[in-house]
Parts: structure tokens; C-alpha cells; sequence
């Protein structure tokens, strides 16, 4: 079984988000990375265990200059066997998805995960993005994947539910919460991921269709109104004729 | 300007569903979309929101991406339409860059404003979980956008609609659905407008009831803090926040909730925030717009009681 994980590198949780250049591009001050938890936690883990039960290999694709280098070491102390960075800066979702398609097509995948959105740009985008340059069939918001042969059974988040979906490979996921548990990566693995290989390849053209041309930070709240525990009536009160939203 | 607008419909236009055929509307003509058993006089209302010319495929009844993919690519073909709106729900998020990959149009995931004025098409959305907000410009001719529930005031626009049924070969569905597991009838969390939530607070599920019943009585969804969901005291498709669902309703009542940074990216794009914990020291009560100081365990059954008083009064 061979499958490609998608992994992007993202501001850790805590950060503070500020923006620099007349608010047109994020403030990396002081920032930490973290490989995107929906990529790490479910995606790549997933993979993992799938290689593990049937045998196969698990690589790592990251669109990104050197600095993505220590997030793409984190995935491959995690178990992941070798990684490939296309050398370019991601400037939007299309040319990120045109860069891991082109790179796919000649690759034979049973699987091609991504996480279900980054936790930056909240896109939701690559995956199926790329099962349209790709042509495969794409099950989005997957919480559960199973495989028998080349063929999985995959349970998605669906409007009002979950269905269970069965297609063969290849195709392409985005993986959701359920799909696995988190993973440490231990002192062994760390050290072997030292010595992964790591592939390093040219991007093919792409002018980016979007770009953001500038940010902002949302209003502050103004304060936050105190109402008596005994009181509730005067809760509803509130909500009601003054806020307006009951 | 040609707009094709493309909706789910089931036993009802949905909140969601007159919030993109109003959004479409903004940009021009509006052709809608849509698939399945739908009934004539419901395709018929979407003309209450300005749909001139509905267009429905009965011979898809399932959700399948590429089928719809397909669908939408030849009526945007067939119509010249320039812009293609969606919901950016769990089909529009399926459907919606697969038809932009197709078309190599730009896309816009999750627009939560109408275009501003600008000679670029420039859209407000979303990012870094709620943290901050991108005016995205697309270059391209095409434009597809995907618009995050709960951010466009629905607006009635009345014209007649007419419809079409179109039946199209679009090619063999390479997912087979087996089997479809219902949530309940509630609204879904990222389409809400009030909406209960628990944490830690409650100490173990056997205690939910009186946050079900404080949803009940409001008409509310329910929802919970990540912990709650890793240990199984609530399902995963409950959990707020930074690594679960983004909401943005127009209340979210906060119960035994510290309000962590990753939480609080999930939720802060909630209109009122009602914050109830023991901790006078809880984080949450700085992004709150009411707070209770107080016990969950004997706020919620007083609220909900406070609620149906309310209720029955009207
Ligand atoms: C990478 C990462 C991603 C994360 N993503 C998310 C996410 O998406 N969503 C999320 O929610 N968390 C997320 N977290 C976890 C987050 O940091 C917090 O740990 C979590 O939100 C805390 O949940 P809680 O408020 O329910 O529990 P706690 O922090 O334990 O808070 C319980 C609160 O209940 C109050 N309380 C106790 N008893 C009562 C009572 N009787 N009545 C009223 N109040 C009471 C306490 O004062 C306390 O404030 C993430 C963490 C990381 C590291």
C-alpha cells in the first residue's frame, strides 16, 4: 500500500496573531510552528497504522520553502518513511494543489490524505482540489477508514449525519476528528527521522487565481456584563430586548 | 452578470440555502442548482429569494462529488455564468473546490461579507480559526465562492421562478453510499443560530441533562468542549473550537467552560456570548458578552426555567 500525506506547517495554537506591512502579511515574530493537527493527528497516524497492519510506505508531501524543513521532521519522527518539499512558496490553494497533483500523477498512490482544513487558512480546499486535477474520486470529512484488498470503507461527515461509503483506490481523503489518536513521537524515532530522506523538488509554473491583499483583527469585546446568579429572569431579559437574539 | 446558485434541498429552504440564493442574487441573475426528490412548490419558493430560473437533476439522489461536480461545471458552461455560489457546508466543502480545480477559477472558502466596493472582486473571509479576518481577491474571470453559514441576512427578492428539469449523462459514481447514519433532527452546529455548550465544568455525562434541557427549551443545539469529546462523554461531532467545529450563532451559552485560546477560535465569531462558571478568574468571561458567576449545576435549571416563563408568556 502506498500513501501520501499532505502536511503543512501552521502557527501553534497559543500564538498571537498579528499582522505587519500595512496588515498585509502575518507577523512571524516570535511565532512556533506545528505541523497542522488534522494533517498530524489523523491523517498521517491513520497512514501509519494502515502500513503497519498491511505493509507499504507512508510518504510525506509539503509545499513550502526550508523553514517547513523541522515540521516535516516532526512527521517523519512520527513513523512517516520519506518526504518530499516542492521548493516554492504556497501562495494559494490552487497552485498548492497543482504542485502536489503534478507530483502525484506520476506516482502510483493508493491513498492521498489531507487533513480536513489547516488551522490557519481553514480552507478545506486541497484535498478536493486536487482529487479534480487528479481525477480520483475524493471523500471528504473522512472520521473512519478501513481497507480490504484495494478497496476501503470510509465513514464521512455528511449534512444531518454519517455515511459509510465504500470506493476503490486510488482516491483521495480529507481526514477528520475519529479517524485516530494523536501520537509522540519517541527518542527512536526521532533520531532515525535525522537520516529520512527528504526530497527537495522544483515547482512547476502556476500564477496564483487569489491572494489576500490585506487582514484585520475582529472588534474586541467591550466588556462583559455581570448578571446575578439568583436572577436568570433578568438574563432573559437581556437577551431578549437588549442583545435581540431570543 | 450570469450567477448559478447551488443549493441542497430537502423538506425545507433552510436557513443556509436562503442565505446563498441571497448572496447569489447580489451578483446578478440567478440560476439555481439543485438535485434529487425536491417538490415543485418548494423549488418554487426559491423564487422568494430572487431564483429566476431553477434548474433540477432528479436522476441524482445521492451526494456524490464528482456527479454534482459534474453537473454544476456543464450549467456553468451552458449559461455563461461568471460566478458560482455554494454553502460552505460539508457538501460545499466537497464540491465546491473540485468545480474551481475544474474550471481553474479562483475560489473563495467561506465568505462571510458581500464584495466590497472595489474594482477587484475582494470578499471578506474567516482565518486562523475565527483569530482574524482576509479580504481575498480572485484574479480569475470565473469566480467561485462558498459561503460560511450564518453570515448573510437572508432577503426576500420575489420573482417567479420557472423550473427545468434537466437530465444529463454525467458519468458512472465511483463512491458507492452503503449507508447512512442519522444525527438526530437538530439544526447542525455550523448552521445554529442559539447554542448550548458544556465542559469539564459538568464532570462526567450523566450530568448533560439539565444542558439538554436548557437546549430543549431554547430550541438550541448542543455542543462541548474538546476534552469532553476525547473522553467519550460526548460525541466528537459536539466539539467546539480551534480543532473541532466552527460556529458562529447568534447566542452561545458557555456552561463549566474555561474558554482556552483554542476554544475561543472556534466560537468567537458568536454574535452573544453568555458565560457561566464557578471561577470569577475564568479567561472566558473576557470574551463574554454576559457572564454568571456561579454554579452550572444550579444556573441551567434556573435559566431554563427563566426560558419557558419567557416562552409562555409571548
Ligand atoms: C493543539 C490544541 C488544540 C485544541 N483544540 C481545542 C478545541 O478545538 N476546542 C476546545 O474546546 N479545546 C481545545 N483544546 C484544549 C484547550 O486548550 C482546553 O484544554 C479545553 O478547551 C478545556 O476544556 P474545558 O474548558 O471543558 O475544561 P477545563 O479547562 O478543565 O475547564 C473547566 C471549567 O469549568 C469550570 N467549572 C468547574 N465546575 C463548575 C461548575 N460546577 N459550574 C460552572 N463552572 C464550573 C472551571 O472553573 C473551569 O473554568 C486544544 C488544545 C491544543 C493543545
Amino acid at each position: 500500500m502506498k500513501i501520501l500525506v499532505c502536511i503543512s506547517k501552521v502557527p501553534d495554537t497559543t500564538s498571537k496573531i498579528n499582522f505587519v506591512d500595512n496588515n498585509s502579511k502575518f507577523d512571524q515574530n516570535g511565532v512556533q510552528y506545528i505541523v497542522n493537527p488534522y494533517d498530524e493527528w489523523y491523517a498521517l497516524v491513520r497512514a501509519l497504522e494502515l502500513v503497519e497492519s498491511n505493509g507499504g510506505t507512508v510518504t510525506t508531501i509539503t509545499v513550502g520553502n526550508s523553514s517547513d524543513d523541522p515540521t516535516i521532521r516532526k512527521a517523519l519522527a512520527i513513523g512517516a518513511n520519506d518526504a518530499v518539499r516542492i521548493n516554492a512558496n504556497p501562495t494559494d490553494s490552487y497552485f498548492v494543489a497543482k504542485q502536489i497533483a503534478d507530483y502525484a500523477a506520476n506516482e502510483d498512490y493508493d491513498i492521498i490524505m489531507t487533513g480536513k482544513e489547516t488551522i490557519d487558512y481553514n480552507g478545506s480546499q486541497i484535498g478536493s482540489m486536487l482529487s479534480a486535477l487528479l481525477e480520483m474520486p475524493f471523500v471528504s470529512l473522512a472520521s473512519k477508514l478501513e481497507t480490504e484488498g484495494s478497496k476501503a470503507v470510509l465513514e464521512r461527515d455528511v449534512q444531518g449525519g454519517l455515511e459509510v461509503v465504500e470506493v476503490d483506490f486510488p482516491f483521495v481523503l480529507s481526514a477528520s476528528k475519529g479517524m485516530a489518536e494523536q501520537r509522540i513521537p519517541n527518542m527512536r524515532g526521532i533520531m532515525a527521522a535525522r537520516t529520512k530522506p527528504l526530497k527537495v523538488i522544483e515547482p512547476v509554473e502556476q500564477k496564483a487565481l487569489t491572494s489576500v491583499v490585506k487582514f484585520e483583527l475582529p472588534n474586541p469585546k467591550t466588556g462583559c456584563k455581570y448578571v446575578d446568579p439568583e436572577n436568570m429572569e433578568e438574563l432573559v431579559e437581556l437577551l431578549h430586548n437588549e442583545s435581540k437574539v431570543i | 452578470m450570469s450567477v448559478l446558485v447551488f443549493v441542497e434541498i430537502k423538506d425545507k429552504l433552510t436557513k443556509a440555502v436562503q442565505e446563498t440564493i441571497t448572496y447569489g442574487k447580489s451578483l446578478g441573475n440567478v440560476t439555481l442548482l439543485t438535485y434529487g426528490d425536491v417538490s415543485d412548490s418548494l423549488l418554487l419558493e426559491t423564487g422568494n429569494f430572487g431564483a429566476e430560473h431553477v434548474l433540477i437533476c432528479k436522476s441524482i439522489n445521492e451526494r456524490n462529488e464528482q456527479l454534482l461536480s459534474n453537473l454544476i461545471i456543464n450549467a456553468v458552461k451552458k449559461y455563461n455564468c461568471e460566478y458560482i455560489v455554494l454553502s460552505q457546508d460539508q457538501t460545499g466543502k466537497a464540491v465546491g473546490p473540485r468545480v474551481a480545480a475544474n474550471l481553474e477559477a479562483g475560489h473563495i472558502s467561506g465568505a462571510i461579507s458581500f464584495p466590497e466596493k472595489s474594482d477587484e472582486f475582494i470578499v471578506k473571509t474567516n482565518v486562523f480559526s475565527g483569530k482574524a479576518i482576509a479580504f481575498v481577491s480572485v484574479h480569475t474571470p470565473i469566480k467561485v465562492i462558498s459561503i460560511l453559514p450564518n453570515s448573510i441576512p437572508p432577503k426576500e427578492n420575489k420573482t417567479t421562478a420557472l423550473i427545468t428539469e434537466i437530465n444529463e449523462d454525467l458519468g458512472e459514481a465511483r463512491i458507492k453510499v452503503k449507508e447512512l447514519k442519522p444525527l438526530g433532527d437538530g439544526i447542525p452546529l455550523p448552521e445554529a443560530e442559539l447554542v448550548v455548550s458544556a465542559g469539564r465544568g459538568l464532570k462526567g455525562p450523566e450530568n448533560w441533562g439539565i444542558v439538554e434541557e436548557l437546549a430543549n427549551s431554547l430550541g438550541a443545539t448542543t455542543a462541548c468542549s474538546r476534552p469532553v469529546a476525547d473522553i467519550g462523554w460526548r460525541p466528537h461531532h459536539e466539539h467546539v473550537g480551534q480543532t473541532g467545529v466552527a460556529i458562529r450563532p447568534n447566542l452561545y451559552i458557555a456552561a463549566g467552560i474555561s474558554g482556552a485560546i483554542q476554544h475561543l477560535a472556534g466560537v468567537n465569531g458568536s454574535k452573544v456570548i453568555v458565560v457561566i462558571n464557578t471561577d470569577p478568574e475564568a479567561p472566558f468571561f473576557k470574551a463574554a458578552d454576559y457572564g454568571i458567576i456561579g454554579d452550572a449545576f444550579e444556573v441551567l435549571p434556573r435559566l431554563t426555567s427563566a426560558i419557558n416563563n419567557f416562552k409562555s408568556s409571548q
